[in-house]
């Protein structure tokens, strides 16, 4: 059965490459930082876990510490001029995307392909993890498509690879970090302490109000903590279920489903939420890290008013 | 009830506001709500690795970037502009009205997989967009360029966001389930992902809109 630990070596085996390539790298004036953070990230894809939580944990504080410092710096790996890229975009075509498309195309057909035949019942992948598992089998794909077609020189996708993720810098981790101070937030007893305080602020009687006060506790909690998942059972314990649902006869399928969509707006609004805000803005290297963010707002507050909308309509009107 | 905690909260929303390397405020803010709740600094350097350590599979997405970057040093992003500015009537604005409603109708169907920052954004719609803007409107000065990246990877997010629940064998409507399952509710998911179609109606409505003003201003930056 192919399991993350197969997929945690692929990776770690990527990042082993690039701290090699980053300490090779004489035209950075950083590449040692850069050495120790890749080379620090590749051990913890591939010895993380059997090392242990302290080990894992110092692993943590080295990583933090070399990015903390500022050691991490831009790379320049040689590759091709804009001159060149135009000219060969004319030679090569359309057929540029098709190396692009095989991931989605692979982690989407294969998922569903897996689920719905009967090679699910083959356990080749460990259950419920083939997406992400297929997204790394299309990579590889893509990979030697794009390399048997474009022949070019054997380090090339190791290289242009490097120049992405350093482009990137310590932006690539902060999702996975993000996700740890959520568990530390949980062992730490943050939510209770939400829901605590959201249940206290509620007006008695007014069903509007708490409808707002559920959205608004959703939002910001999200914005907290970077993700609605932790905030939803939160808030849902705290007001949506006694209050919404049990005191005042609200639908709880409108009040579950919209909540949490409420909880999405917050989502827009919070470098939090790295993956979908922070990284981007390095990957697109704006200048401004919150650029993707600034975007957002003026759809995710209408959108949350909708959302208050919607649970009063759907969930008070529509069903008493 | 101990609010100490809540500290750590804090340290996070004045350390993004001050700029600080986000890793360093994410981290101290870890150690400060672990101490804070009573536990010992052994115990929170080992509840953050074990948890870094759990969610490595959020940082596998990267080994995407080799196949990304073989491809952009072959003109990747030029043919993608190409693309675009052999289309009539293509304008930065319809071209993302597009996509936000070809990223919502996928995700619907639960392919999420379909789009994404480094893959689609980066690559295809964002460079996309800025030859859109460019073709109708001119050269853009600097800060009105970042506008439209930035404004691509907005309308991957909202495409995302507001149409995967729509798909009822997805984590967050499970987790829904779960919740209101355990108290009582129990719901089938598809009763659940239905009421994510007002949702994802007015998400298009109002993204749209803006991404069509967002046209209009740009006419007018015109001199």
């Amino acid at each position: 059965m192919i399991t993350y630990e197969w997929l945690y070596i692929l990776s770690g085996i990527f990042f082993a490459i690039w701290a090699l390539l980053s300490a090779l790298d004489r035209s950075n004036g950083k590449r040692w930082g850069n050495a120790a953070f890749w080379g620090l990230l590749a051990g913890s894809f591939l010895f993380g876990s059997h090392i242990g939580d302290f080990a894992n944990g110092v692993l943590v504080l080295a990583l933090v510490a070399i990015a903390g410092v500022g050691r991490l710096g831009r790379s320049d790996p040689p590759t091709t001029t804009l001159e060149e890229r135009l000219e060969l975009s004319e030679l090569k075509g359309n057929r540029l995307f098709i190396p692009a498309l095989i991931v989605p195309f692979v982690a989407v057909v294969g998922t569903l392909a897996y689920n719905y035949t009967p090679l699910s019942g083959t356990g080749l992948f460990e259950p419920r993890r083939e997406t992400l598992l297929l997204f790394a089998i299309g990579v590889l794909v893509a990979l030697v498509v794009a390399m048997a077609w474009l022949r070019p020189p054997a380090l090339a996708p190791a290289q242009e690879g490097r120049r992405l993720l350093d482009s990137i810098g310590w932006a690539a981790i902060l999702p996975q970090m993000l996700a740890a101070l959520g568990a530390v937030f949980a062992l730490a007893g943050v939510g209770d302490i939400i829901g605590s305080l959201a249940g206290q602020v509620i007006p008695e009687g007014s069903v509007i109000l708490t409808v707002i006060v559920y959205a608004l506790g959703m939002a910001i909690f999200t914005m907290i903590m970077g993700n609605a998942f932790a905030a939803f059972p939160v808030m849902a314990a705290a007001i949506g279920i006694p209050l919404l649902v049990q005191a005042y006869g609200g639908n709880p399928a409108v009040i579950g489903a919209v909540g949490m969509l409420a909880g999405f707006c917050g989502t827009l609004l919070t470098p939090m939420a790295a993956n979908f805000n922070i990284v981007p803005a390095a990957l697109l290297e704006l200048d401004d890290q919150n650029g993707v963010i600034k975007q957002q707002v003026w759809t995710a507050i209408p959108l949350w008013v909708c959302n208050i909308a919607i649970i009063y309509i759907g969930g008070f009107l529509l069903w008493t | 009830m101990n609010y100490w905690p809540l500290i750590g909260i804090a340290l996070v929303v004045i350390g993004f506001a001050l700029k600080f390397n986000p890793l360093l405020v994410v981290v101290g803010a870890a150690i400060a709500t672990g101490l804070l709740a009573g536990l010992d600094p052994v115990s929170v350097i080992e509840a953050l690795g074990q948890a870094f350590n759990d969610n490595r599979y959020i940082s596998v997405t990267w080994i995407i970037l080799p196949v990304i970057g073989l491809l952009e040093r072959y003109g990747l992003q030029q043919r993608a502009r190409g693309l675009i500015e052999s289309v009539r009537g293509a304008t930065m604005g319809k071209l993302l009205v597009i996509y936000l409603a070809f990223r919502q109708l996928t995700a619907a169907l639960g392919m999420k997989d379909i789009g994404g920052h480094p893959q689609a954004v980066r690559p295809l719609v964002a460079p996309m967009a800025e030859a859109a803007a460019a073709k109708t409107h001119g050269d853009l000065p600097e800060d009105e360029r970042q506008k439209v990246l930035a404004m691509s990877a907005a309308t991957d997010n909202v495409g995302l966001f507001f149409g995967e629940d729509i798909f009822f064998a997805i984590a967050s409507i499970l987790l829904i389930q779960g919740v209101f399952e355990a108290a009582g509710y129990p719901m089938t998911p598809l009763q659940l992902s239905v009421w994510a179609i007002p949702t994802a109606i007015c998400a298009f409505l109002i993204h749209s809109s803006r991404l069509m003003a967002m046209d209009r201003r740009l006419g007018r930056l015109k001199p």
